[in-house]
């Protein structure tokens, strides 16, 4: 049972209509392994992630976390599906961050945190507001607990996401592309906030375009393309000397984006310059 | 590009654009302002003086309280929780509360208000003289078995209802959870889908979600219109004498009148308190704005939040 992986994914099948998203995927995930999901938009990567946690329902595979059956009852091999009040509670220990953060903006920020563990879990307020502060001054913002989410920056915000995924107590945390969509000067901070969990061994599932947090924080690297898991492997490897073909168009391609979004940060600094 | 500063332009003082239009509408206005208050002044049938006196009297005051404020407050509780239900039904994955949603809203829409009271005040008494609650089919059950009792638990008589406020408030309540209905579904669809997905992922369930996360911002679209609701309750509460409910400001101020034969101050009286009701609501509904607005975009800082600054502020002087 040691050796069980946290996630464990067989031959997931997912279609909307007529369109198979995802073909099948085998993914193992491991206790404390950071696991990157790269790949063009469409390949299905996204998709999986929300299946994880039963955001999206499968039409075929099982996915298992920590030894339990995600979304069904497997009574003498008869799968009945769980009920929402059931499904609710299997969430509970799966954290999830957003790419456009999703926080409660009627909500403080205070209170974005805590109101799971109060209203899902039944813990007391005192002691839920103690940790949420802790977990404020965790990823920086120890000064903004009454704050709107409205009031904050992106890359804010999405630190305070992060920190009211953590506040459930997650054994598993799944980020959908969380810097995809702040503004470049905000992605740093995030993805910080990032590696001080995954160095503190967090099991984390990331789907980013973020080239260098993949290469140096992740464990394993996963390329997905047309709904299949084309390739995976060591960072530094499918990064660097991908096999396949596909893994290398696509990485290519990320490569000549990043020299041109570098690029259109520096030519108005060079105009500055020339003045 | 010269760094004199002789030379490069200050601070602007122009002359503003002038607006003659405005001018000529404000003499325009005022001349027709002041025709106005001469006849108020002037005519003797206004009869101001005794407008005041109805206002004042012991059964309009009556009406106004247990008629028409009773009557607004207790039909739009009814109407809006019923709508609130009504949107939820209406939005959820089942079809048949789905198809019950839609043709509740089909029929209270397409009824008028007043044949509705109309109705209720006239019709139902001939049709129900009195309503049991129990077992369904309890009497005929009870017969077949041969049963001493008919399974019926508790009974109430129309009668008992018919002509009071009570005929009313549901008259006026089941109508207004059709218009409701409508408008919480729209302040629900205007909530971002992440939201609900980002309760649920916390493990919420679909219930919590919709009441601590969804419904509250669906609040911020569904409050302003539903204050025009209540204003508009309160002016169909006129209607109640449609089901013979007279404890109303209107019949009764109007009746004030008719019996002095000065119907002019009857129905001032009537048009001056619906103008005072009308104006704390909307001071009402204004504060409802901002606090069900918190969190969106810029605005005055809500009673808590001053509050809880002011003990920040005053533990930071330390």
């Amino acid at each position: 049972m040691a050796d069980m992986p946290l996630v464990h994914a067989v031959n997931v099948t997912k279609s909307f209509g007529d369109n198979q998203v995802l073909k099948g995927i085998d993914m193992d995930v491991h206790k404390g392994e950071v696991v990157c999901f790269l790949g063009p938009s469409g390949s299905g990567k996204t998709t999986f992630l929300r299946c994880i946690n039963q955001l999206e329902t499968i039409n075929g595979g099982r996915i298992w976390v920590d030894g339990e059956l995600m979304g069904y009852a497997d009574k003498g091999g008869v799968l009945h599906r769980l009920h929402d009040k059931e499904i609710a509670r299997q969430r509970r220990e799966i954290g999830m961050v957003f790419q456009r953060f999703n926080l409660f903006p009627h909500k403080t920020v205070l209170d974005n945190i805590i109101e799971a563990p109060v209203q899902v879990k039944g813990e007391k307020k005192a002691e839920v507001t103690v940790r949420a502060k802790e977990l404020l001054e965790r990823v920086g913002l120890a000064d903004k607990p009454l704050a709107y989410p409205g009031q904050l920056s992106g890359g804010q915000q999405q630190r305070v996401a992060i920190a009211r995924a953590l506040a459930m107590r997650p054994k598993l945390m799944l980020f959908d592309e969380p810097t995809s969509a702040l503004d470049p000067e905000l992605v740093g901070e995030v993805l910080t906030v990032m590696r001080e969990l995954a160095k503190e061994g967090m099991t984390m599932i990331v789907v980013t375009h973020e080239m260098a947090f993949a290469r140096d924080v992740a464990d394993r690297v996963v390329f997905m393309d047309g709904g299949v898991v084309v390739e995976q492997g060591d960072p530094k490897q499918v990064i660097n000397n991908p096999q396949h073909e596909r893994t290398q168009t696509f990485l290519r391609r990320m490569q000549s984006e990043h020299e041109q979004a570098v690029a259109a940060v520096a030519d108005p600094l060079g105009l500055t310059q020339d003045s | 590009m010269s760094t004199d500063t002789v030379d490069r332009p200050g601070e602007i003082h122009a002359r503003p654009v002038r607006h003659p239009g405005r001018w000529v509408a404000l003499v325009i206005i005022a001349i027709l302002v002041a025709m106005l208050i001469s006849s108020f002044i002037t005519n003797p049938k206004w009869d101001w003086g005794f407008a005041f006196q109805i206002m004042q009297q012991k059964p309009v005051i009556n009406g106004l309280w247990k008629g028409t404020i009773l009557g607004t407050i207790g039909a739009m509780i009814l109407g809006i929780v019923l709508g609130v239900i009504l949107a939820v039904m209406r939005l959820s994955e089942n079809p048949v509360l789905r198809g019950v949603s839609f043709a509740y809203t089909w029929f209270f829409r397409a009824m008028p208000r007043y044949v509705l009271l109309a109705f209720m005040g006239g019709a139902i008494a001939l049709l129900y003289r009195e309503f049991d609650i129990g077992v369904p089919f309890g009497q005929q059950i009870a017969g077949a078995l041969g049963l001493s009792t008919d399974l019926t638990f508790w009974s109430f008589s129309w009668n008992d209802i018919s002509s009071t406020i009570w005929v009313g408030i549901l008259g006026l309540g089941l109508s207004e959870a059709a218009y409701m209905a409508e408008i919480a579904r729209a302040g629900i669809l205007s909530v971002d889908k992440g939201q609900g997905e980002a309760a649920q992922a916390l493990g919420m369930s679909p219930g919590q979600a919709m009441r601590r996360i969804i419904l509250p911002q669906a609040m911020r679209v569904i409050v302003p219109p539903t204050g025009n609701e209540t204003i508009a309750m309160v002016k169909d509460t006129s209607l109640f004498i449609a089901a013979s409910i007279i404890t109303e400001l209107y019949f009764q101020a109007y009746g004030f009148g008719q019996r002095s034969f000065k119907i002019v101050p009857g129905f001032m009286a009537a048009v001056m308190w619906y103008l005072i009701v009308c104006s704390i609501l909307m001071v009402g509904q204004s504060y409802l704005e901002r606090y069900f607005g918190r969190g969106f975009g810029a605005q005055a800082p809500t009673k808590r939040e001053r509050k809880v600054k002011d003990l920040l502020s005053r533990t930071g002087d330390h």
